[in-house]
């Protein structure tokens, strides 16, 4: 059975200050979806409020999967339920060893009723999933040695969150700029992971402003986001027509919501 | 043994109560003379002012001196004494005492055929006059201020470590100092002497019987490390937080000699621990390690001082520590370089964490330096915890407890880091993780 996300009329706020307005988004396990939008049209935000972290405050609407409603959830009872956000900024854990930190995530996810000082997954056959999953990204088996994102460049920190999707295989992943900052050999990797992984058993979201990761990894379906709502749907040539033509035409056909973003790219250009 | 006999003594540290000590300990005639001494300047001391620099963010006005007494012996046995250390490793010898009174000592037959001395200082200071009494006292003098002199008067014994020269332990030591009946005081004292060439590890515990009975040390910690010896030495301090530790502590290394001194900080109410590490020979090396983890209303204070005393002398020392709800953390670190230590490399940095908004740091690193050509250098920082680090952490299936665990752990990595005895680093884990249970 395929499991469905469905958010309805998801209205966020931060501080007190609304961000998201209204955005209905259905996910199927099994799809890939383009989620795009120009600098603060509320992607990060979306997937922010997925995950549940505490400073997006919800206002209105549901988050289900398969009808369960999650939004009333701690982030770490999403995760277990299959949620998986790869962070646009990933945090750096100062002395927290990537293999230690893993191996704890991996065995909460894959035994969601586990509590803390139960059984850990074995240590041999987690290690060993860990070095194949590392090879498939072209990472030194160091990493695995190395305190989390603790020194790491920006493209090193991008990989290491696939690596966590790619080890966690969850039901629906998003990918937030997951491709930025990364050099063209890397892009490369990231993407021939994901389109590894990507299968029936997962979707993925995935916010970007370029279209590499898009090419390995095509959407069936591609959503525009402008000033905290999803203004337009179409498939995978509509997130090929932004990238080439920008938001422009977005904005003129939706000036609506093009007058309520808070700071439009264009005037920051300048 | 000569300490366990019931004691009933008048209330408080005065005269009388003195009186009673003395003559319930039957000791020789060099021993009673000092303490003798020793409370004559106690007495004296009482009514001058502690030093300012050292004791002014500690605050003693709740102190009450004469709630507490010395016991005899209980009936409880160390037996009952949750230690965090005991089963972690394979001890080479054990020492437990309890209300001050010795309870068991245990060494390796091959160790006391070495000459290794190993048990209870009050009885191996009689027993073995000629080799402790010259070490005795030595490093921490009772004269040095209130509490130095407090604990040289009322001095109940201790665990005591003597090793000839040349002769190397592998395996590590173990000492426990408990506490069991409500208002005990306990005045150990901790001797440990290495002969030149000697190696030898000490782990060190001290433990509460009962949670909730309030307790008194004045202890005193005296580390004296031959040429070329190597001495790594840990103390948990893990009282229960109704508990009052004040302490005299100091390291004299000589020439090549290294001492690794590791210093954790999970229990008490209120805890004072004047640290000394003395560099006193071309080529002494100290390294001083602290993991403190501080909560409720606890106020845990650290004065170390690092002396460089000889050329070519070398010291480290990093201390983290980590600090929730209402609790305070003084660190005041000194590092001095006489005139004549050349070539010093000396370092001290405090790192501290917080983890609620009403917790509170001081970090205070100073430098005295009289010889030119040296490289001294200090640093302190203190951070919060992030609540992005802990919705990372969420985000990735961990509970909040957990994420919390984790990142306090990774904090207290440094320390572990360097300290390379399995069971310490067990430990002190272990430690923080049954703290971190505590009200969350
Ligand atoms: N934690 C926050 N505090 C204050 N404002 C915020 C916060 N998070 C988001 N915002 C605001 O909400 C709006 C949407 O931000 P968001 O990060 O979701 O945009 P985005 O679509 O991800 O942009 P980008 O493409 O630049 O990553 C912006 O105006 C931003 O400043
Ligand atoms: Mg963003």
């Amino acid at each position: 059975m395929n499991s469905v996300l469905k958010i309805e009329n998801l209205c966020v706020a931060v501080d007190d200050k609304p961000i998201l307005k209204g955005v209905n988004l259905e996910v199927r396990q099994g799809e890939i979806h383009a989620l795009m939008g120009p600098n603060g049209s509320g992607k990060s935000t979306l997937a922010y409020a997925l995950m549940g972290h505490p400073k997006y405050e919800l206002i209105e609407g549901s988050i289900t999967i398969d009808g369960v409603e999650i939004s009333e959830l701690e982030p770490d009872a999403r995760a277990r339920m299959g949620l998986f956000l790869a962070f646009q900024y990933p945090v750096t854990i100062p002395g927290v060893k990537v293999a230690d930190f893993l191996r704890h995530a991996v065995s909460n996810v894959r035994n969601p009723e586990r509590k803390e000082g139960e059984g850990l997954i074995p240590m041999k056959d987690f290690r060993k999933e860990l070095r194949s999953r590392m090879d498939e990204l072209g990472m030194d088996h160091e990493f695995a040695r190395r305190y989390l994102n603790e020194g790491f460049s920006g493209g090193e920190k991008k990989r290491m969150e696939i690596l966590q999707l790619a080890m966690l295989r969850p039901k629906f992943a998003i990918l937030d700029e997951t491709d930025s900052g990364l050099d063209s050999d890397a892009v490369r990797f990231v993407s021939e992971a994901v389109s590894r992984l990507a299968g029936p058993d997962m979707a993925i979201i995935i916010i970007t402003h370029h279209e590499r990761l898009l090419e390995f990894n095509k959407p069936q379906l591609t959503h525009v986001m402008l000033a905290g709502r999803i203004v337009e749907q179409g498939d995978a040539s509509l997130a090929h027509e932004l990238h080439d033509k920008g938001y422009v035409g977005v904005r003129e056909r939706h000036p609506a919501e093009a007058a309520e973003e808070a700071e439009p790219a264009t005037a920051v250009v300048a | 043994m000569t300490t366990t006999t019931d004691l009933s003594l008048p209330a408080g540290f005065g005269s009388a109560t003195f009186r009673a000590f003395t003559d319930s300990r039957r000791e020789p005639e060099w021993l009673a003379e000092r303490r003798q001494l020793a409370f004559a300047q106690y007495l004296q001391k009482l009514d001058l002012p502690l030093s300012q620099e050292e004791w002014k963010r500690v605050d003693l006005r709740t102190f009450k001196p004469n709630q507490f007494a010395l016991r005899g012996k209980t009936v409880r046995t160390a037996a009952q004494v949750t230690t965090l250390m005991h089963e972690r490793a394979n001890f080479a010898g054990a020492v437990t005492h309890l209300d001050g009174s010795c309870s068991t000592v245990k060494l390796d037959e091959s160790l006391a055929n070495r000459g290794v001395l190993f048990g209870n200082l009050a009885e191996l200071l009689v027993t073995h006059r000629e080799v402790l009494e010259p070490h005795f006292a030595r490093a921490v003098r009772p004269e040095t201020d209130r509490f130095s002199a407090w604990h040289a008067a009322y001095c109940t014994g201790g665990t005591v470590l003597y090793v000839p020269r040349n002769v190397e332990i592998d395996q590590p030591l173990y000492s426990l100092i408990g506490l069991s009946e409500p208002n005990a005081a306990d005045f150990s004292h901790t001797l440990v002497i290495l002969e030149d060439g000697a190696s030898a590890t000490l782990l060190e515990e001290t433990s509460s019987v009962n949670p909730d009975a309030a307790g008194l040390h004045v202890g005193a910690v005296e580390l004296i490390v031959g040429k070329g010896a190597q001495l790594r030495y840990v103390q948990l301090q893990n009282w229960n937080q109704h508990t009052w530790h004040f302490a005299h502590q100091t390291g004299l290394v000589a020439a090549d000699a290294s001492l690794q001194w590791t210093v954790g900080g999970i229990g008490a109410r209120v805890a004072h621990i004047h640290q000394d590490v003395k560099l006193q020979g071309r080529g002494a090396n100290a390294e001083v390690n602290g993991a403190i983890f501080a909560t409720d209303r606890q106020l845990l204070s650290y004065f170390t001082q690092q002396t460089h005393q000889a050329e070519n002398t070398h010291s480290d020392l990093l201390y983290k520590d980590v600090l929730r709800d209402q609790a305070r953390v003084v660190w005041r670190g000194m590092i001095r370089v006489d005139r004549v230590a050349q070539k010093t490399d000396g370092y001290q940095r405090n790192d501290s964490l917080l983890l609620s908004p009403d917790c509170r740091a001081d970090a205070i690193p100073g430098l005295e330096i009289e010889a030119d050509d040296v490289r001294c250098t200090h640093g302190a920082t203190a951070g919060r915890v992030d609540d992005e680090q802990i919705f990372y952490c969420m985000c990735r299936g961990l509970s909040r407890y957990e994420a919390m665990h984790m990142i306090v752990e990774g904090f207290f990595h440094g320390v572990y880091d360097r300290i390379a005895i399995d069971a310490v680093r067990d430990t002190l884990s272990e430690a923080v993780k049954n703290k971190l249970g505590i009200g969350l």
